[in-house]
């Protein structure tokens, strides 16, 4: 039986897909975002070590929230599809058992063939596109964005639904024509169901500070209302061009 | 007389058009609502603003509030004149532009003196303020007019003022008004006096029997007060240019006429808790009469509400800064309950019930009145929506189960004070205040010596010795120290009720009952989460008490990992389910003043702050001195998975072992409601249906971030209606204690994001 390393799980989440969910937090990420509000979920083989029906005991009890609301399960982390094996097995199980809505809350540094059979139990895919321009996805988050835009496309082609969010962070995501070319990639997409823009917060300083990890954007503010406006403006146009292309 | 003269009448009179049912021949309010009540299942849209009037009243207010605050916390005392019902000219706010008239004294904020509960409180609390009581009154009731506070005194026991010093039993109701007691202040406007005195006329003569025994002496002398307590309340209105001996007319009479009876109240009885009772749908009936009619539009109907709520927003008490310490802010508890289902199936939502909640916009959030929704699953959806609204705007409404209290209480029951429901006109409490579980287990502990004193305080049974704590051993002590503790609470309860009864009887509130009424001992428990967590510690992982130089245990040492409640846990929640089965079983053994039925609350209101301090280092890790969570409250921060398991946790608590309710105290930032506000609102319903459907009795919700509470302890002056639900009843906040202040900003916000 496959153990899941978890970091953590919260019972009442409502921003990670929709409804009221159940959120488990998987341990282990590859990319190392400046920006990331829980780096405490990067370590590889750390967290709590935990049995499959050790996580459907966890869940159980809320279910009357999860199905009355139109919520579910959405697996996070940390990168989840690191443990894809785990969660297709518990995505298989919550949809036999209770008939659960799945989601996946990804960085997408995959490859959509080799984790079919996780997509394949996935209802929604949250998709997070850090950075559209290769390079500034490098030096963001150390890796580049190549398995993203191909896992996304691999979506598209499979016909999956998925969310698409971007952190955006002023100063790093705020070029005019970063934010047309992320627009004009989402027009070539199908099965975009929503496009989110997740406004960069500092709640997550703390934690780097208990790592004893220095943290990059010192001193960087939220973005203002006007700038996100902007930025879903861009997005937007973008899009529109891609899509009369298409 | 006539028949024309007799439809004259009835076109007149204050029952015309209404269905006629048992309530026309003998008082019986719930069932003129049953036969005449209009559910509304619809939403908000047909509320109104403020009208100028209000709004200018309500600047009035709000000048008078802040010269309040800057005059140290009272703006004037009434000093020579002993409150009673009638002992006041009328006062007003502005006379011209008032609908609902009359406060507790000549001018509104202008707080009375109430010597009867004890006179101390009087002395203390004038000269904290900077008054000074004058002295003939002191020597009037030092010396002449005993006080309730003085007869308590005279009976108890050392054992007694033992535990009520060290705080083992704290905040006990024995030198002020008890409070918690709901006069059914509608029969006034469905009734009138006339027919209330002929009432209880009718009980004294039925009390003409062969053997005159103590009780039914004691019951002839108070429906003696009674009847004379209605007659001042019937002149008391006549002051105002109102004759209140008939049946209400209208919408507006019914409420100035509700609203009487209730000033009568608070003007003789400083209660602890001084509550309204469930009175906005009753009231609707009157509204929707004059609509018919044509004499009255929306705005009319909601500038009454407004003005009433006005009134009872600025009930004012003199107390002492110790009180205000233990419930901060200044509370009067003027609980309205709102909502709810009838036991037919139908809703007891109405119209009403909207414009009570609506004030909170029109007059902006506040504290009182306590604004308490029953809820059922099956309010009607835009009720529910529209309650989570307010809830997310003004943090300002607290929830309690309709379908978890039904089946004890009917259809027409209301809550006293923050979670204790009672049966409007046929119940009372005899309130309790609370033992503290956390100090009681530390005296297990110790064979029964106070951890903080030194002094025997409890039964002096061996105390443990071993090097690490065992659980079994442990819980062995334990239950005869909660025997022991249950025991002498129970009797100390027992004389702060006789001599309420005899030295300060409500003769108003309970001329609005029923001759006879079930009486409950309303006990309580504090400091729930800290006894369940430290017998978890002691259970799964490994305690070692460090002992100073008389063997006391100071503080523990814990090894390894153990559960805490909050989490949903049932290897710690249990052991929280197991300490409120076992105490009311413990309370139950005893015998109790007038027979009244033993009930226990898990309630701390803001006083977690205050018992924290009483009480030494606990072995879940609390130090000394440090908060208990507030009431049923998991403790701050161990609750790690989320709001839905903290709720699952509290919800497991058995109400019929707690039958005066289990305060919970949910906070959440916005964002983690969901991402607008469409689905914010739609979740809060969710959750609470969820919750409730669990079982669960109250639920205080509030919604703000962290940094705003922060920001307002800086600036107050930016936060005057700053409104926050604490434990079974909301503050404002800029008016606690900045120790207080610092405890509601360390509770847990589930914030998950």
């Amino acid at each position: 039986m496959v153990k899941g390393h978890i970091h953590s799980l919260e019972t009442f989440g409502t921003v990670d897909g929709p409804g009221i969910r159940f959120v488990l937090f998987m341990q282990g990420c590859l990319l190392k975002c400046q920006y990331c509000h829980n780096p405490d979920t990067w370590g590889l083989n750390e967290g709590k070590e935990m049995t499959l029906e050790e996580v459907l005991a966890e869940i159980e009890p809320y279910l009357n929230y999860y199905k009355t609301s139109g919520g579910g399960l959405t697996v996070s982390g940390g990168e989840p599809t690191l443990q894809a094996q785990f969660v297709k097995q518990l995505f298989t199980e919550v949809k036999k058992r209770w008939n659960l809505h799945t989601t996946l809350d990804s960085n997408g540094y995959n490859d959509g063939s080799k984790i079919s059979d996780l997509l394949d139990v996935t209802d929604l895919v949250l998709l997070d596109l850090k950075h559209i321009d290769d390079e500034a996805h490098i030096k963001l988050t150390g890796k580049s964005n190549d398995r993203t835009l191909k896992l996304a496309r691999w979506l598209s082609d499979h016909n999956r639904k998925m969310w698409i969010r971007h952190v955006y962070v002023p100063g790093i995501h705020n070029k005019e024509e970063d934010l047309l070319n992320l627009g004009r990639f989402i027009g070539t997409l199908n099965g975009v169901e929503k496009f989110e823009i997740l406004p960069y917060h500092q709640m997550g300083i703390y934690k780097w500070q208990e790592l004893g990890r220095p943290y990059e954007l010192e001193g960087v503010p939220s973005p203002s209302d006007e700038e996100v406006q902007r930025a879903y403006r861009l997005i937007e146009e973008g899009r529109r061009e891609s899509a009369l292309v298409k | 007389m006539s028949v024309i003269e007799k439809d004259v009448q009835e076109v007149k009179s204050g029952w015309r058009s209404f269905t006629k049912g048992k309530w026309a021949k003998k008082v019986d309010v719930n069932n003129f609502i049953t036969t005449n009540i209009k559910p509304y299942e619809g939403n908000e849209d047909f509320l109104v603003g403020p009208t100028s009037n209000t709004t200018e009243l309500w600047k009035i207010i709000s000048q008078l509030s802040k010269e309040e605050r800057e005059r140290g916390g009272v703006w004037d005392v009434s000093l020579d004149t002993v409150s009673t019902i009638t002992s006041h000219n009328p006062g007003y706010i502005d006379k011209d532009k008032e609908q609902i008239v009359g406060v507790q004294t000549d001018a509104p904020f202008r707080r009375s003196i109430q010597p009867f509960g004890g006179i101390k409180m009087m002395i203390d609390a004038t000269k904290a303020y900077g008054f000074e009581l004058p002295n003939n009154i002191v020597e009037m009731f030092t010396n002449i007019r005993k006080t309730h506070n003085q007869g308590v005194f005279d009976a108890y026991t050392p054992d007694m003022r033992a535990v009520r010093k060290s705080g083992v039993i704290t905040g006990l109701p024995d030198a002020y008004g008890r409070g918690r007691i709901i006069g059914d202040y509608r029969r006034v406007a469905l009734y009138g006096i006339e027919f209330l005195i002929k009432d209880k006329k009718q009980q004294l003569t039925e009390l003409e029997v062969d053997s005159m025994t103590e009780d039914v002496i004691r019951l002839r002398e108070e429906l003696s007060e009674q009847i004379r307590a209605l007659a001042e309340l019937k002149e008391m209105a006549a002051a105002h240019g109102l004759d209140i001996s008939k049946p209400a007319n209208s919408f507006k009479e019914a409420t100035q006429w509700v609203y009487f009876g209730y000033l009568a109240a608070v003007k003789e009885q400083n209660g602890a808790a001084m509550s309204l009772g469930r009175v906005s749908s009753f009231l609707d009936i009157y509204a929707q009469r004059d609509f018919e009619e044509g004499t009255l539009t929306e705005e009319q109907a909601q500038e009454i509400v407004d003005h009433f709520v006005m009134k009872l927003r600025i009930v004012k008490f003199l107390r002492t800064p110790d009180y205000n310490e233990l419930f901060s802010g200044d509370p009067t508890w003027v609980t309205e309950s709102i909502g709810g289902m009838a036991e037919d199936g139908t809703t007891r939502v109405t119209k009403n019930s909207f414009r009570f909640l609506h004030t909170l916009y029109n007059l902006g959030p506040a504290p009182e009145p306590n604004l308490t929704v029953l809820w059922s699953e099956k309010l009607p959806e835009g009720f529910k929506k529209f309650c989570a609204k307010v809830s997310i705007e003004t943090s300002a409404i607290q929830y309690e189960n309709d379908d978890v209290m039904r089946p004890y209480w009917g259809d027409d029951y209301a809550i006293a004070c923050c979670v204790s429901p009672m049966r409007i006109g046929k119940q009372m409490q005899f309130f309790g205040a609370r033992a503290n579980l956390a100090k009681a287990l530390l005296y297990a502990i110790n064979g029964g010596v106070d951890e903080k004193s030194g002094v025997q305080v409890g039964p002096e049974f061996p105390a443990i010795t071993s090097e690490y704590l065992d659980y079994n051993e442990v819980m062995k002590r334990f239950k005869p120290m909660m025997e022991w503790l249950a025991k002498t609470y129970v009797n100390t309860l027992n004389i702060i009720h006789y001599m309420h009864d005899k030295y300060s009887y409500e003769r108003i509130e309970m001329a609005l009952h029923d001759r006879d009424i079930l009486r409950t001992m309303a006990c309580g428990i504090a400091g729930l989460s800290v006894a369940a967590d430290s017998l978890s510690a002691i259970k799964y992982a490994k305690v070692k008490p460090i002992r100073n130089e008389q063997g006391i245990a100071i503080d523990f040492e814990t090894e390894g990992e153990f559960p805490c409640y909050g989490n949903n846990d049932d290897a710690v929640d249990s052991i929280a389910v197991e300490l409120v089965e076992t105490f009311m079983t413990m309370i139950r053994k005893n015998k109790t003043y007038r027979d009244a039925v033993p009930t226990q609350s898990v309630l701390t209101i803001t006083s977690n702050v205050v018992y924290g301090k009483k009480t030494g280092t606990t072995p879940d890790g609390r130090k000394k001195g440090e908060p208990f969570a507030p009431g049923a409250n998991p403790m701050h921060g161990r609750d790690k998975k989320g709001a839905l398991a903290s709720l699952n946790s509290v919800a497991k608590l058995p109400y019929s072992d707690a039958q005066d309710g289990i305060s919970n105290t949910f906070s959440i930032v916005p964002k983690a409601l969901g991402k607008d506000e469409e689905s914010r609102k739609s979740n809060l319903v969710f959750m609470m249906d969820g919750y409730f459907h669990n079982s669960a009795q109250h639920l205080n919700v509030n919604v703000f971030n962290r940094e705003q509470l922060i920001d307002a302890m800086d600036h107050p002056e930016n936060y005057p209606q700053l409104t926050v639900r604490v434990s079974g009843y909301a503050v404002n906040f800029i008016k606690l204690t900045r120790e207080q202040q610092l405890d509601v900003i360390n509770r847990t916000f589930h914030s998950s994001m």
